[in-house]
């Protein structure tokens, strides 16, 4: 049992890894990007447990900026995914300036509340 | 007609369509504003009845003052001696509405005053708001549905209720921005664009902004979003148009000074929170089904089900250590009070004691939304028929809102809108039929079916719908002007609009196969047209008998047909504000606090902000004492003068006498002395000569009824419809000063200490019961003000 699970697991890890291999690059960037704001964010939740939360607005506006960043590239490769054929006649332009100016707003609130 | 001939007709028909609905549009605004000026019509441009004038106080700061003072603003004429912290305490949406509106006027060189902008801010923002409706209706179920909710909206008596000029309170703007919320999450969800999801967390700050029913947003948006994910109606669409909303949301309702970190840490917000990561799973889990063969994923599946159970169960668990360790659960008491009806009554009197915080009676239903009622019901068969994202969203929009409304008078408001859309849509699904069948009947068209069946798809794309739709709403304002002119005019109006849904016709009728005999789609539509003609006028009677009373100047029918106007509470207000120091405290119960610092400037001890409920049970004890014992309190919060409303003369119901008991009950939840039996006589609240003695010599009591047998020998107090118990008394330790004319309002001095120490070594002396005295010295014990 526990031996076949594991080799499931490998085949599935081999299948994913192959699966994944076939994004296109502009998408890898963004789940780079993706993985790069919720490592940020994992690091001041660690941070905030070892130290506590005091500056309790500007935790929050640490982490939810990371989030939200995360968030807002995930709606964007979802949006610039050709093979996503929900959002086949949206241009990837306008995909790019609703994300800045998404980002734009999320990012003026956050210097806002950050105290 | 030929194919290449219908074609160049739609395209004319849909442009001329846009610019019939635009001017129809319109018009629904024109109607929605001045069907709420009936108020200024028949009284005067005031404020009405009790929060407007606090919100109508802080206006007038924020324009005298600037916004940083205004954040910064600390009241010190209000809860003496603790005050109250203006700018983090109010939701600041409405004030700060106003004063946008005030400051672009009079940058324009209109010279509005600061009150004028205050009472026309609601009318202004119905408008907006039946708009607002046009735009989510017509996202759910095409433009035709959108302006008939849009009329409905319009003129709905529960929305006017809450919206006639000078009621200038945060529901005025809430409701749009409620709606237009609402507008913007279908309108994400329906295009996945992050363009409409940054407005959409945008509008949702302006809500959070104005009204304390934000929650009401942001557990709906998650519900719809898991209620959508549990039916496998998932997409990425979804994602976008709820996950952006929660992070930007949160950060934005938590930049509102009165929500805060409430944000985050009070459990009405926790769904949203829930929802979010769920979402991001169910949004791993269908990409990861997207790129991997089905019988891979069938292995993850099965590989991650049995890590994820323990993970999700430990989460769970926190979650719920985390929420069971606050006090309260996590929520607040006018919360808790909407999940459990009967939590308010059975613990906090002060939230039961405001009577629109009670559940509604089956006829403020009918009162209130009239037809629509009946009409909800078709309207959401009609969602079901092809049922979309949006239209499984304003589902549960109603079903949720009905299940509020009962818990809650005010919240009629937030199913006022939901009923609106819902008939809207029903309307315009029945007359879709009834005019298609008449025409189909007439015009015996069959060969074009297959033509008008293949547009049909998509809500917004025939022109055809939109224009078949469009004679049912020129028919709703064609009425809507007609009902005040002859009963003729309206039937050639009718006989008029029918030829025109002739004319304009489309052969589309058999497209659902639901032909109806001639006969019975003109009665039809025939009574359609009765029913919407029955809203209409119960709308504008609502509009002008039961809704616009300004409730501070009263107004009576006398015998000759004349109107008699009472206009006590300004009276006594410009009484206090012109013979009274500028310092000088003055009690009431805490109804009248807002008004008497607005209208009277005068510092008050409690008001209708209720956020302190002693300072509320030591003022409602006070009430309650006897006279001496009242005065100890009262002298000990540096009040100078007292104030009552009394209603006895005249018959005005809504008086201290009445709201007594709420008194004695507050005041008793604090200070346990005071005991609502021993105002009761077997369990009846009486005044009359059967009355306990508690009661006769409480300073309520005293105060209200004071030389009024002078009056008319008897002491018959209309309200109760009974002779008063105590008739000829004397105050010992307060003077009357003023009473209005029509004694609404009665005013009382304190008399100053010097006479008090005589009076009680004389009392002292004369009678000895050790129970009074007891119960004195506990209740000096018991004054914090002491």
């Amino acid at each position: 049992m526990a031996r076949s699970t594991g080799e499931d697991a490998q085949a599935l890890f081999h299948s994913l890894r192959s699966a994944y291999a076939a994004t296109p690059k502009n998408l890898k960037i963004i789940d780079l990007y993706v993985a790069f704001a919720v490592f940020t964010a994992l690091i001041q939740v660690a941070y905030m447990a070892m130290v506590g939360s005091f500056p309790f607005n500007s935790f929050l506006s640490g982490i939810l900026s990371c989030t939200g960043t995360a968030v807002l590239a995930v709606c964007l490769r979802i949006q610039v995914n050709k093979e996503n054929k929900e959002f086949k006649d949206l241009p990837p332009e306008r995909a790019y300036a609703d994300f800045v100016l998404c980002n734009l707003v999320l990012h003026l609130v956050i210097m806002n509340f950050l105290g | 007609m030929s194919a290449s001939e219908t074609a160049g007709e739609r395209t004319v028909r849909h442009a001329f369509g846009n610019v019939l609905a635009f001017f129809i549009l319109l018009l629904i605004g024109v109607l929605a504003f001045s069907i709420r000026l009936f108020s200024v019509i028949k009284y005067e441009s005031v404020i009405h009845e009790f929060d407007p004038y606090f919100n109508y106080r802080v206006t007038q700061f924020l324009t005298k003052n600037g916004i940083y003072d205004f954040w910064n603003w600390f009241d010190d004429r209000t809860w003496y001696p603790l005050g109250r912290v203006i700018g983090g305490t109010v939701y600041p949406g409405l004030t700060l509405t106003a004063g946008t509106l005030w400051w672009v006027l009079n940058s324009l060189n209109i010279p509005l005053s600061v009150e004028t902008v205050c009472v026309f801010t609601a009318p202004t923002f119905s408008a907006f708001a039946s708009w607002a409706t046009y735009f989510l209706t017509k996202e759910v179920k095409g433009p035709g549905a959108g302006l008939a909710a849009a009329a409905l909206l319009g003129m709905v008596p529960s929305y006017i209720s809450r919206s006639v000029a000078g009621s200038y309170d945060n529901e005025a703007v809430a409701i749009f921005a409620l709606i237009f919320t609402f507008y913007l999450y279908i309108k994400t969800l329906n295009t996945g664009s992050l363009f409409y999801a940054t407005f959409n967390a945008i509008s949702y700050f302006y809500m959070v902004c104005s009204w304390g029913g934000y929650t009401f947003i942001i557990n709906l948006i998650p519900m719809h979003v898991l209620l959508c994910i549990v039916t496998g109606r998932y997409s990425s669409r979804l994602y976008i148009a709820y996950a952006p909303l929660v992070v930007l949301g949160t950060l934005l309702a938590a930049l509102v000074p009165v929500v805060g970190f409430n944000a985050v840490m009070t459990s009405e917000h926790f769904a949203s929170f829930l929802v979010f990561i769920i979402i991001h799973v169910v949004a791993l889990v269908y990409y990861i089904k997207g790129i991997l063969s089905p019988r891979m994923f069938k292995v993850a599946v099965t590989l991650v089900l049995s890590v994820g159970i323990a993970v999700c169960c430990a989460v769970i668990a926190i979650l719920i250590a985390v929420v069971a360790s606050s006090p309260t659960k996590g929520w607040s008491g006018r919360s808790l009070s909407l999940l459990d009806p009967t939590y308010a009554s059975k613990y906090i009197p002060i939230i039961a004691s405001v009577s629109e915080h009670q559940p509604p009676t089956w006829p403020s239903y009918f009162m209130d939304i009239n037809v629509l009622a009946f009409l909800v019901p078709a309207g959401i068969i009609a969602c079901f028929l092809p049922l979309s994202d949006a239209s499984s969203f304003v589902v549960l929009y109603i079903v949720t809102s009905v299940y509020f409304s009962g818990v809650m008078v005010r919240l009629m408001l937030v199913l006022a809108p939901a009923a609106c859309i819902m008939s809207g849509i029903a309307l315009s699904e029945a007359f879709d039929t009834l005019t298609g069948s008449i025409k189909f009947q007439l015009l015996g068209y069959s060969s074009v079916n297959s033509q008008a069946a293949a547009g049909d798809a998509s809500p917004d794309s025939t022109s055809a719908q939109s224009n078949a739709l469009k004679p049912d709403k020129s028919e709703e304002t064609a009425k809507e002007r007609t009902s005040k002119k002859s009963k003729k005019k309206e039937k050639e109006r009718e006989k008029e609009k029918e030829q025109v849904d002739q004319s304009s016709v489309q052969p589309r009728a058999g497209r659902r196969l639901q032909v109806l005999p001639l006969e019975a789609s003109i009665i039809g539509v025939f009574l359609l047209i009765l029913l919407g003609a029955f809203y209409v006028v119960h709308c504008v009677w609502a509009a002008a008998e039961a809704y616009s009373a300004p409730s501070i100047v009263l107004t009576s029918q006398t015998q000759d047909g004349g109107l008699h106007v009472f206009d006590d509470f300004r009276e006594a207000y410009a009484w206090l504000r012109h013979n009274t120091e500028v310092d000088d405290k003055v009690a009431s119960w805490w109804d009248y606090g807002y008004q008497t610092t607005a209208m009277a400037n005068r510092t008050v001890i409690v008001d209708n902000n209720t956020w302190n409920n002693t300072h509320i049970a030591t003022v409602g004890t006070a009430m309650s004492s006897p006279e001496k014992a009242a005065w100890e309190i009262f002298n000990s919060l540096d009040v100078k003068y007292v104030l009552v409303v009394f209603g006895g003369l005249v018959g005005y119901p809504s008086d201290d006498i009445n709201k007594f008991l709420w008194m004695v009950r507050i005041g008793g939840g604090v200070f346990p002395h005071i005991k609502e039996p021993d105002y009761l006589r077997d369990g009846q609240y009486r005044i009359d000569s059967q009355a306990t003695p508690t009661m006769l010599n409480s300073l309520m009591y005293k105060l209200s009824y004071y030389r009024f047998v002078e009056t008319d020998g008897k002491g018959f107090d209309r309200v109760r419809r009974t002779e008063i118990g105590k008739k000829y008394f004397k105050l010992t330790h307060f003077d009357e000063v003023f009473t209005t004319h029509h004694w609404m309002v009665r005013i009382y001095k304190l008399r100053p200490p010097k006479n008090r120490i005589r009076g009680k070594a004389k009392k002292s002396k004369s009678k000895t019961s050790s129970a009074s005295t007891s119960k004195r010295t506990a209740k000096i014990k018991k004054n914090p003000w002491q």
